[in-house]
């Protein structure tokens, strides 16, 4: 208790006209030769989506640096359309991790919700990086194989599905900063 | 990765922070949506001790001024609200952006969903944004916020709030809060409030009246300091 941190409260139903009052969900343009899109829907434990909730990514340009210059890798989408969020963006670089060693390519992503007194942190990896991801740090501490998977997006064609469940089976894998 | 480890989602690392803790059975949509599975202790990475520079997002200058965003002025009681951004080591958080949302004077949001039957003002949006200068310090003008009822249970109103949100410096700092006021009668029936379950980090959401920053003949003031995680963990406490 030492830091004397504010607490957390919930994000509430009533965010959009202040957080989501301009599109922040397209970090590059659509038509941008190296564009990727990332789409996905909150679930809670009833297996209903969750259509007031906030979802925010942020990560690393194609050569693994945060905040460079033209690309801010920061975004932010609503649920409003049936629980679920979609981005378009580029895929990151790999990023060193805590010892040093490479981790994957991975998005960190945060999710607001009414019903969640603090936010939900995840990792979304990419399902085309088995080696990296497989010697990944965070991903290689997790034994639980299956828990694991509910970190790696599923290639669609012409998306990348990152689906959040926020509770019940097959509820993705959260972390504590 | 000998740091890394596992954490049940309400338990001792929440409380650290002094944060609630996902499941509040009294809060009801928590029931559905907290997580349940213990949480993945992730040691820092530059994933997350970096984050969005704000400092270059464009804020106009009236946008921390709630009471001038339309022809007149809203209704209401007009209110300063100010305070300080630090880390957890007293260190001023620079240039960070604040978004802050709240109901009118009579307790509605202009968001589609309020069905609250209480009158919209056309003259309040009851959204804002400014940045932190140099010594971490912010200031909203706007009105005091009315209760409002929500139907969590049987004659639920929220005490009267505002909603804050804060990046600071790092992915790690990002904090979205509630300020409430001091002495507010509704505190010991909402779940919300109360989901913090320390009584000192409890305190710690509520503004204190401030006479200094009042402005005579014009408005009354609060303060409302802000700690937010700083870029690198806080080491871990022993249990
Ligand atoms: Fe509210």
């Amino acid at each position: 208790m030492g830091s004397g941190r504010t607490p957390s409260q919930t994000i509430g139903p009533f965010f959009h006209d202040a957080l989501l009052d301009k599109d922040r969900s397209e970090l590059v343009p659509p038509d941008h030769p190296e564009a990727i899109r990332i789409v996905g829907t909150v679930y809670d434990s009833a297996g209903d989506p969750v259509p007031d909730a906030m979802v925010e990514i942020w990560h690393a340009d194609r050569a693994g640096r945060y905040d460079h210059e033209n690309f801010s890798g920061f975004g932010r989408s609503d649920t409003v359309d049936g629980g679920s969020f979609s981005f378009v963006t580029v895929k990151p670089g790999p990023v060193a991790g805590p010892d040093g060693e490479m981790q994957a390519p991975h998005v960190m992503v945060s999710v607001f919700a009414r019903g969640l007194l603090k936010r939900v942190v995840t990792r979304i990896y990419f399902p085309d990086e088995g080696e990296a991801n497989a010697s990944d740090p965070v991903l290689s501490f997790m034994e639980d194989a299956a828990f694991r998977e509910t970190l790696i997006a599923r290639d669609e064609g012409d998306a990348l599905r990152f689906d959040i469940r926020l509770q019940g089976e097959n509820q993705t894998a959260f972390f504590e900063l | 990765m000998k740091e890394m480890r596992e954490q049940s989602p309400g338990g001792v690392v929440g409380s650290r922070r002094g944060d609630p803790p996902y499941l509040a059975p009294d809060y009801v949509a928590t029931r559905l949506r907290a997580p349940k599975e213990p949480l993945i202790i992730l040691p820092s990475t530059l994933s997350d001790t970096t984050g969005p520079a704000y400092g270059r997002a464009p804020v106009g200058e009236l946008d921390n001024d709630l009471t001038r965003q339309h022809e007149g002025e809203p209704l209401g009681e007009r209110i300063i609200v100010h305070g300080r951004v630090t880390d957890g080591d007293g260190r001023p958080v620079r240039g960070s952006l604040i978004e802050v949302w709240q109901a009118n004077a009579a307790g509605r949001y202009t968001h589609h969903l309020d069905r609250h039957p209480a009158p919209l003002d056309s003259n309040f949006s009851g959204a804002g944004r400014c940045l932190t200068d140099d010594e971490g310090r912010y200031r909203f003008v706007t009105v005091k916020p009315g209760a409002y009822p929500w139907k969590n249970h049987h004659n639920a109103w929220r005490p009267a709030h505002i909603h804050f949100s804060l990046f600071g410096e790092a992915f790690r700092s990002r904090l979205i809060t509630q300020m409430y006021f001091p002495g507010d009668p509704l505190f010991w029936q909402d779940p919300i409030f109360n989901s913090v379950r320390d009584e000192k980090a409890r305190q710690r959401l509520i503004s204190s009246f401030d006479l200094e920053t009042t402005v005579p003949e014009w408005a009354l003031a609060y303060r409302f300091d802000i700690v937010l995680e700083g870029r690198r963990a806080t080491p871990m406490e022993d249990h």
